[in-house]
């Protein structure tokens, strides 16, 4: 699976790499781009120190750890939003009849290796915001399982927006306010949320296990909607049953999809 | 020579009569043409609400830390947020919206150019139509969902805030019209799209608003044109600024706009290359 899926990547990435001036730009546009929310958080801590009780730094932690997981599905899987366009032009037929997983197909379709650029973007944020709040060493094993469980979490995430296409093919950008609002959303402490909305993306979306409950397990805080404290570390069993999840729905979606039979 | 628009609407009118005829038809082409992705506009709508509630707790977060911060309340932060995530559609405020780049990809703005009418009127009339169907179906949609949720204030002047809010549409146009023609040079526009994403989000008070910025990077983002789309419609709406000197400025950016652009339209007579059959 893991050899199907870097051989069809690599494929397109030969591919894009012959315009070598045209894959530098976009590299170094999309770390740019990426730039945007870093140069938000930072004009907004210039005109205040704490933001709900969290310093710059701290943000900038929980802005980097989401981050990093989130430009990786950026980067590996979030071609799978581009579902209905197969869908809708018939191409999704010849995938079905291919010996690979359409979920691969679909992934790897048109995969754009200088995504990378917003990768390093939110590597260099988060190893900035690690050396700024000088993290004890004791604590900061945590900091790769939440950008494994954040990675997981997203990429079910977008299997979910992908397989809710098969449903709504004439309105794809519904599902960007799921995959992109969650990278927006975990960008900020859930401090600042309503607790509603936090509850919400704690049991029913688990969003709060991408940064925020193991977040603050590395940040030493206490959490100031006042869970216990194990759920810093329910990270990978919200990963497991999101990705469960994610799985049946897709496979559900491609029971039900139709061929345009053009 | 300047050919009448004549032949395309055969009625006894003067040629000026036809061409405000032709243009108006083309609005409304434009308004048609986009009301036939129902589906689409309210998923955008859907998505454009989503991070708006997402921004407003932002915003909220920083007025209750900085009560008063830029000469707003917490309850003008909030209607900023809702009233810009409205803006996105009409405006275009992620580029885009223009068959342009395409069709000098595909050859076909030849026709375009030998049209007896200005490409660059054309565009904006249809871009007009677009704006004007996006304004209710994803302006409406944020802003209802924003009373509901949060609390907005009403316009304080809402026919002052029409006129700003139709110049910050044309000031759009305007800058996407000189971003599609890059095309001409460029061949390929996602780098410049990029580029202007980056500089409309940053620089409109898409992001944040404008008076937050610190020091000079506030002074040079009022300076420049993108603020003639986000930010100077949202202080006559909020009422933080003089009427007469906001659209102002912006007929001011919609005269350089349109000068640019009507411009680049005369270049590229000579730079086009038609690469279609």
């Amino acid at each position: 699976m893991v050899r199907t899926y870097v051989l069809l990547a690599w494929t397109w990435t030969r591919a894009a790499a012959a315009y070598p001036v045209s894959f530098a730009i976009m590299t170094v546009l999309g770390f740019l781009v990426a730039g945007l929310d870093v140069a938000a958080i930072l004009v907004i801590f210039s005109n205040t120190t704490t933001l709900a009780g969290f310093t710059r730094d701290q943000v900038l932690f929980l802005y980097g750890t989401s981050n990093v997981a989130f430009a990786l599905c950026d980067m590996l899987v979030s071609n799978l939003d581009r579902i209905s366009l197969h869908v809708k032009s018939g191409t999704f037929d010849t995938m079905l009849i291919r010996p690979v997983s359409t979920w691969i197909q679909t992934a790897t379709d048109r995969f754009l290796i200088t995504r990378i650029g917003r990768v390093l973007q939110a590597l260099l944020v988060l190893g900035y915001a690690v050396t700024a709040l000088d993290l004890p060493w004791s604590r900061l094993w945590m900091v790769p399982v939440m950008i494994g469980c954040g990675f997981v979490i997203f990429s079910a995430l977008w299997t979910l927006a992908g397989a809710l296409q098969f449903v709504l093919t004439d309105a794809p950008e519904v599902s960007s306010a799921f995959t992109y609002g969650s990278g927006q959303l975990t960008q900020y402490p859930f401090a600042i949320y309503g607790r509603e909305v936090v509850r919400g993306v704690t049991y029913v979306l688990p969003l709060a296990f991408v940064n925020w409950q193991p977040g603050l397990y590395v940040l030493g805080l206490p959490d100031p909607f006042g869970t216990p404290e194990f759920m810093r570390f329910l990270g990978p069993v919200a990963a497991l049953v999101l990705a469960l999840l994610a799985g049946l729905a897709w496979r559900q979606g491609i029971r039900r999809y139709r061929s345009t039979g053009s | 020579m300047r050919i009448p628009a004549h032949g395309l609407l055969s009625c006894p009118h003067s040629p000026e009569v036809h061409t405000i005829l032709l243009y108006a038809r083309l609005v409304r082409y434009g308004f048609r043409k986009h009301a036939t992705y129902v589906a689409a506009a309210l998923a955008g709508a859907f998505t454009n609400s989503v991070f708006g509630i997402l921004r407003a707790y932002v915003l909220i977060a920083l007025w209750q830390a900085r009560p008063g911060l830029a000469g707003y309340d917490v309850l003008d932060a909030v209607t900023f947020c809702f009233i810009t995530q409205a803006f996105i559609g009409p405006m275009q405020l992620f580029g885009g919206g223009l068959t342009i780049p395409e069709r000098i990809r595909s050859g076909d703005i030849a026709l375009d150019l030998v049209r007896p009418a200005s490409l660059q009127l054309c565009s904006l009339a249809e871009d007009l139509g677009r704006a004007g169907y996006l304004f209710v179906v994803r302006g409406l949609p944020p802003t209802i969902l924003g009373a509901l949720l949060f609390g907005i204030t009403a316009p304080d002047n809402p026919g002052a805030f029409l006129v700003s809010f139709t110049l910050g549409v044309v000031v759009s146009f305007g800058w996407r019209y000189l971003v599609a023609l890059s095309v001409c040079w460029l061949l390929d526009d996602r780098g410049t799209m990029a580029v202007s994403l980056v500089l409309t989000t940053f620089f409109s008070g898409m992001m944040l608003p404008l008076g937050i910025f610190p020091g000079f990077l506030g002074d040079l983002a009022a300076a420049l044109p993108w603020a003639a789309m986000v930010q100077i419609p949202m202080d006559v709406y909020l009422g933080k600024a003089d009427i007469w000197q906001a659209l102002g400025v912006q007929a001011l950016w919609v005269a350089v706009m349109l000068g640019l652009g009507a411009l680049g339209t005369r270049l590229i007579r000579h730079r086009v290359v038609i690469q279609g059959g």
